[in-house]
């Protein structure tokens, strides 16, 4: 059976040892749709310049597609122009605002709160500002099955803490955070909310007008854009009066030999040549999605999600971790017994299923939950039933390859 | 490459056993080593008199690679001298880089032997050298030790 969304990405196409490429590691990265590939050959064969310093129409092209697709960002946010910072990905929007943000808000004293499920990328950033300025770095715990509990929101989003910093959806356990909860509770006590978007964008629709938060960060990446473009966007207010984070070309008003006074949003966060074919490539990876639909996406990738659930729960000697209970999203973690998760991706590979095994740059959320690495499958909205068939296959091999009986 | 190269009998076997997973008693050098990509550890400890290391076991958690590599070591250091076993590191660790290809150097390695191919995994290198190049931080500390 072909799939009419499968098709259009020409990598997931490709056989390897005569095998279909069975793709189950998009929370890692996603592949790319055939028209994101062509607006971003189309962006280098036809209007590439450096984008804002060029006074001739090719330079004047590529800053209108550059800031074109700021636009397109903005309109898929539903946000202002202005409240959208480029970045390379979401762990140098979260560092922005950490070094920027954070460096100039908090003091020692101050408590941050993070929860037990972030990723590295909005963990350590808080961690090494708190140790900066001497703040308490506090943890939102999870139950045994991820999912964060009311009385820990009431019991550590209280007086004191200035800012929280919580992942919408966890990338290992594909849990959806109780994001409402968290920010109506940081803004209660006067707090700034950080939200992660790198695991949400992808299958959720994101309306910051919505969500009540003051800040989120996403990588295009995994939104079915090119490597190396990431979006943060903020409250203007917010933005305004934060110092910049990285300084040089592009970001300034004017310079004389001992200062300079700094551009206008967004600018002044946009130091150097930025990314305009990366961000070319986001601004149709957004319509492409929009072509779709966030209700068809999620409709499809519920249905591949549950029956990925359901199809390992079923299997002897397979652990799943997290809860089936509530909305998930992307990622399902997993471990076979009595086998390293590495051997298992070793093995898996050789019937072309990528899943990833590790820590997931999540080790503060393995230590919690009691483990050292996991297996995660996770999927976007190209996959279908028949590659979770693939993986419940190949995952029968395992346990026999390391010498086991069953 | 083949799976069938990989998980062989000896991999498997030496992964799964426990024969040399404990804490040696009077551990004269215990040093830790990282695999930072999964974030698997292991302890290696060694009990070294004069210049000989008398026991040598390894504790921690990982996979089958890591696990039968550290396993087989130490059975090949096990009662040789300090100088035989960082001998037989960069033995194993010149045939992992590929700089090492003659069979009768390599037969000195023994069952280690089992780790030629692993090379052509790349993203398993790390697994197999594991123990390895912890032992050659091991045996640094025990020649400082005694110099
Ligand atoms: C929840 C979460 N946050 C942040 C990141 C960092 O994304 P990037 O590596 O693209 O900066 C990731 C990526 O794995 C993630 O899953």
């Amino acid at each position: 059976m072909t799939d009419t969304i499968k098709t259009q990405f020409p990598l997931l196409q490709q056989k390897q040892n005569g095998k279909p490429l069975v793709y189950l590691d998009s929370g890692a990265t996603t592949q790319r749709p055939q028209a994101v590939l062509d607006a971003v050959k189309h962006f280098y064969e036809q209007d590439n310049a450096n984008p804002h310093r060029g006074a001739y129409e090719l330079g004047e092209r590529a800053t209108a597609a550059y800031e074109g697709a700021r636009a397109q960002v903005a309109s898929f946010l539903n946000a202002q122009k202005e409240e959208v910072i480029f970045t390379r990905n979401a762990t140098e929007s979260l560092n922005l605002l950490a070094y920027s943000w954070g460096l100039h808000n908090l003091k020692a004293g101050d408590k941050v709160v993070v929860s037990i499920l972030e990723h590295h990328s909005n963990l350590i950033p808080w961690q090494q500002v708190c140790h900066a300025v001497g703040a308490e770095l506090i943890f939102l715990y999870t139950g045994q099955d991820g999912v964060i509990p009311d009385e820990e929101i009431e019991k550590k989003i209280t007086k004191g803490v200035k800012l929280v910093a919580c992942t919408h959806v966890s990338n290992v356990l594909g849990l959806v955070s109780p994001v409402e909860k968290i920010a109506a509770r940081a803004h209660e006590v006067g707090a700034v909310m950080v939200l992660d978007c790198a695991q949400s964008a992808p299958h959720l629709k994101l309306d910051v007008q919505k969500l009540n938060v003051d800040f989120l960060a996403f990588s295009g990446h995994k939104l079915y854009a090119p490597l190396g473009i990431g979006v943060l966007w903020g409250r203007r207010e917010l933005l305004e009066a934060m110092p910049p984070f990285l300084t040089g070309g592009d970001m300034i008003d004017s310079v004389r030999e001992q200062d300079a006074t700094w551009a206008p949003l967004p600018q002044k966060f946009e130091a150097g040549t930025q990314n305009a074919g990366g961000a070319v490539g986001l601004a149709a990876a957004i319509r492409w999605i929009q072509s779709i639909g966030y209700e068809t996406i999620e409709k499809r990738e519920n249905d591949v999600y549950r029956y990925l659930w359901d199809e390992l729960a079923k299997m002897p000697h397979i652990t799943l971790y997290g809860t089936p209970e509530g909305q998930h999203c992307g990622a399902v973690a997993f471990n076979v017994e009595g086998v390293h998760p590495h051997d298992v991706s070793t093995i898996l590979d050789a019937d072309a299923v990528c899943v990833r095994a590790g820590h997931h740059c999540a080790q503060p959320l393995l230590t919690h939950l009691g483990l050292r690495a996991c297996c995660r499958a996770s999927i976007a909205v190209y996959n279908t039933r028949e590659d979770v068939d693939a993986l419940a296959n190949s995952l029968q091999k395992v346990r026999k390859w390391l010498g086991y009986g069953t | 490459m083949e799976l069938e190269q990989i998980y062989t009998q000896i991999i498997t076997e030496n992964s799964r056993s426990k024969e040399h997973k404990y804490a040696v008693k009077d551990a004269t050098q215990v040093v830790e080593g990282v695999n930072p990509s999964c974030g698997d550890e292991i302890s290696l400890q060694l009990r070294v008199k004069d210049g000989m290391i008398e026991d040598a076991a390894f504790l921690g958690d990982g996979c089958a690679i890591s696990q039968a590599s550290a396993n087989i070591m130490i059975d090949l250091i096990k009662g040789k001298s300090v100088k035989e076993a960082e001998h037989l590191s960069n033995l194993f660790l010149g045939m992992i880089k590929g700089e090492v290809t003659d069979d009768g150097q390599l037969d000195e390695l023994e069952d280690a032997q089992a780790f030629k191919d692993i090379s052509h995994m790349p993203a398993r290198v790390k697994c197999a050298v594991l123990g390895w190049h912890t032992l050659q931080d091991a045996v640094t500390k025990a020649e400082k030790a005694t110099s």
